[in-house]
């Protein structure tokens, strides 16, 4: 029997329709917009200033803090201007704009195809160079990677996993990476192994993606891979790829409310991490670019593009033949997880897995009916919640008690949402309960502080 | 036994326990007695009752406790029963009550629908604090009133209502205690407890946009962009200027209207104030009825 998570667990339509579309170098635009704070933590501080030259590669804002990422230029050309511009969802975010002139990258850079093995590299060394290539979880939860691989002392990493499920419906960016990079992914899962200090690393990839599952064993039976690196098949189950899902799924072991997956033995890295891992430590590349599914049932080409960071969504809906005329919603990531855009002029960022035209059928909500407390949300939930008590009480106002619900366990998955027959908008009053109890949270450590 | 003699004994034994578990009970409530002050059941009797917690206490009773029991309750203020139930309660316990001012809750937006172009449709859930958890909202402002009506919900004296035409609320005077429920509320910090003013008449700045002029008055047509003007004009040097945005201290303002009538933007507003002459100062007034014409939208009307 395949393995999958115990609790909870939804199974949507998967829809991937652009599946069978090859990763596709998305020209350059003519001016990036590339934000500052691209990741969870802080923002990056600005290194450059109206009117300074960069090229590809160069750092335009660096780390600050523990938790945070350096961010590079996507492109070579001029810097218009350092200011507030609105992001995807209307909120003004400090942006570098950089108007394009050629396509000039910093020598450091080894922008060559061939594929390097051998990784000699200290674990030291190596989460210096992800730090320096501003990597960050590219998922969709851009945590900034080095800090995932810096294991707090006391602390022992067991085994690396790594996230091939994408389980959201629609998405393919992942799945297209593991089929035409496959080499330099398990690379760079010997890099991370290596960073860790572990001999054991999972691959894990749900049953929908067959092609991905062979090609990779197909590789790892040359034999020329650690052979701690395995496939491990999972039965198709949303949310399979969450953190704390997939190490139940994998492992058979439960991270515990409140602690991280470093707690259990685990280390849990995204495919995409793994591969711009790889770019970083090999090449020496940092992020500038990444793979992003373009999608929808009516768009006419269903695409997955290779594209610069900071590039306009808009303009890649219409490399993908326009906007149909019944689209609903722009929605930016997947249609489980991902938030409807208010303003699709907003950049591509390093969380920007996928762009999902949903047509207006159906975007649309329904009407919302009272609870008639079936539970169903109950049995869905994955992290093992009461999504009906905690949107109530969230509504209400009550952020006291939302701690003892375990609110801050909230993975944000939408199975609630997506399994309430009355159509009650959970997710959304739980979003904000979350918000307010890690306020509450964060106060406290302050004052103990 | 017969049944007569059943009955007496029941009656008997029932009266008997009755009477020790009375002279037990008695000596227990002797021993474990809670002296409480009848004077605070005197002063919560005075107060309105409404349990609205605008005096920082969960309902009356704390705030009468509190009011019996602190020597100085110069702090205290019950906002629903205003300075006349203060006096009262003052005099009733002897002690000295500070003085205020009545105030009101002011929405400082002016953001109509024909106002402020809604460049999206917000789905979610119809909350305004979902809304501001989730983006920016409907519009180019990202300060502005999102008009899910959280403040509406909140009110406990039916004082503010969503203007279906507008889209902003509007606060009735005549009901509004100043409780600061909606204040509290609004997850934009919109609206604002302000003097009601001398025969209800107030300046102030409705607007609470941060952003840059240019940015401002792209999303609003009647936002502050914070050019200063007010600031230059204002004789008592009530207004300051931070982050783009003027404010209008009221325990400064002298209500001389000079700041309604510089202001390009009409992002000022008078509230209160009969209409003006024209042959007081013709260009002055003129400037003012436009301002005022453009501000219509969001101005309260007392």
């Amino acid at each position: 029997m395949l393995k999958t998570f115990r609790l909870g667990g939804v199974h949507p339509h998967d829809y991937k329709i652009s599946r069978d579309a090859a990763i596709r170098v998305f020209d350059v635009p003519a001016s990036v917009t590339i934000p500052l704070g691209q990741h969870i933590g802080a923002p990056a501080t600005a290194t450059v200033q109206k009117g300074d030259k960069v090229r590809v590669g160069d750092v335009i804002g660096t780390a600050t803090g523990f938790v945070s990422a350096n961010i590079h230029s996507s492109v070579s050309g001029t810097v218009t201007s350092v200011d507030t511009v609105p992001d995807g969802a209307n909120l003004r975010k400090l942006s570098v704009t950089i108007a394009v002139e050629g396509d000039e990258w910093n020598p450091e850079i080894d922008r060559t195809d061939t594929l390097i093995k051998e990784c000699t590299l200290e674990p030291k060394e190596i989460i210096a160079r992800i730090a320096a290539a501003g990597i960050v979880g590219l998922g969709g939860a851009t945590f900034p990677t080095q800090v995932k691989l810096s294991v707090p002392p006391g602390k022992v990493a067991e085994a690396l996993i790594i996230n091939g499920v994408e389980c959201e419906p629609y998405l393919t960016a992942d799945y297209r990476l593991m089929m035409e990079r496959g080499e330099e992914l398990l690379v760079g899962c010997e890099i991370l192994m290596r960073a860790l200090g572990v001999e054991e690393c999972y691959i894990g990839i749900e049953n929908n993606k067959p092609e991905a599952i062979k090609h990779l064993n197909d590789i790892l039976a040359g034999g020329s891979y650690h052979k701690g690196i395995r496939v491990v098949p999972l039965k198709m189950r949303y949310p399979q790829g969450g953190e704390k899902q997939l190490i139940a799924a994998i492992m058979k072991r439960e991270v515990p409310s409140g602690a991280l997956p470093i707690d259990v033995g685990a280390v849990v890295q995204n495919v995409g991490t793994t591969y711009a891992v790889y770019q970083a430590v090999q090449k020496r590349r940092p992020i500038v670019d990444r793979v992003v599914t373009v999608t929808g049932k009516s768009l006419a080409h269903p695409s997955n593009l290779l594209v610069r960071i900071g590039t306009p969504i808009s303009s890649l809906i219409e490399a993908c033949g326009g906007m149909p005329e019944d689209t609903g919603k722009v929605i930016n990531g997947g249609p489980m997880m991902g938030r409807a855009m208010a303003n699709i002029e907003a950049p591509v960022t390093k969380g920007t897995s996928g762009v999902l035209l949903m047509d207006e059928k159906s975007s649309v909500r329904g009407t919302e009916m009272p609870c008639i407390s079936c539970a169903k949300c109950v049995d869905v939930c994955p992290m093992g919640l009461e999504p009906y008590l905690i949107s109530k009480l969230s509504r209400l106002g009550r952020y006291d008690r939302l701690e003892r619900e375990r609110t801050a366990d909230c993975i944000e998955c939408g199975c609630c949402s997506f399994t309430c027959p009355s159509n009650l908008p959970l997710l959304d009053y739980i979003r904000l309960g979350k918000a307010e109890t890690m306020k509450l949270i964060r106060a406290r450590q302050a004052q103990a502080k | 036994m017969d049944g007569t003699l059943i009955y007496t004994w029941t009656v008997v034994i029932l009266v008997g326990l009755g009477l020790v578990a009375a002279v037990v009970l008695y000596f227990v409530a002797q021993k474990f007695k809670v002296y409480e002050d009848p004077r605070i059941d005197q002063v919560e009797a005075m107060l309105p009752g409404a349990n609205c917690g605008g005096c920082g206490f969960p309902g009356c009773r704390g705030m009468a406790e509190a009011l019996v029991k602190n020597d100085d309750i110069a702090s205290l203020y019950c906002p629903v029963g205003g300075a006349s139930t203060m006096q009262a309660i003052a005099e009733f316990l002897g002690k000295a009550v500070a003085e205020k001012e009545p105030m009101v809750a002011v929405v400082r937006c002016g953001g109509t629908f024909c106002n402020r172009a809604r460049i999206n449709t917000f789905d979610g859930a119809r909350s305004c604090a979902v809304e501001a958890s989730l983006y920016g909202g409907e519009t180019g402002c990202t300060f502005g009133c999102l008009g899910n009506g959280d403040c509406t919900r909140v009110c406990n004296f039916d004082a503010i209502h969503m203007n279906p035409e507008t889209g902003l609320p509007e606060v009735d005077e005549e009901k509004c205690t100043a409780c600061g429920a909606c204040v509290k509320a609004c997850p934009k910090h919109i609206i604002e407890l302000r003097k009601k003013g001398l025969k209800g008449r107030r300046v102030y700045v409705n607007c609470v946009n941060q952003d840059k002029g240019a940015v401002t008055r792209k999303a609003c047509a009647v936002g502050c962009i914070g050019c200063g003007k007010c600031v230059k004009t204002c004789p008592f040097e009530a207004i300051t200027l931070e982050n783009n945005l003027a404010y209008i201290d009221s325990a400064k303002c002298r209500l001389c209207r000079k700041c309604v009538a510089v202001c390009p933007t009409g992002a000022i507003v008078e509230v209160g104030f009969p209409a003006r002459k024209p042959e007081t100062d013709t260009a002055a007034a003129a400037t003012t009825q436009e301002t005022k014409t453009a501000a219509e939208g969001g101005e309260q009307h007392a």
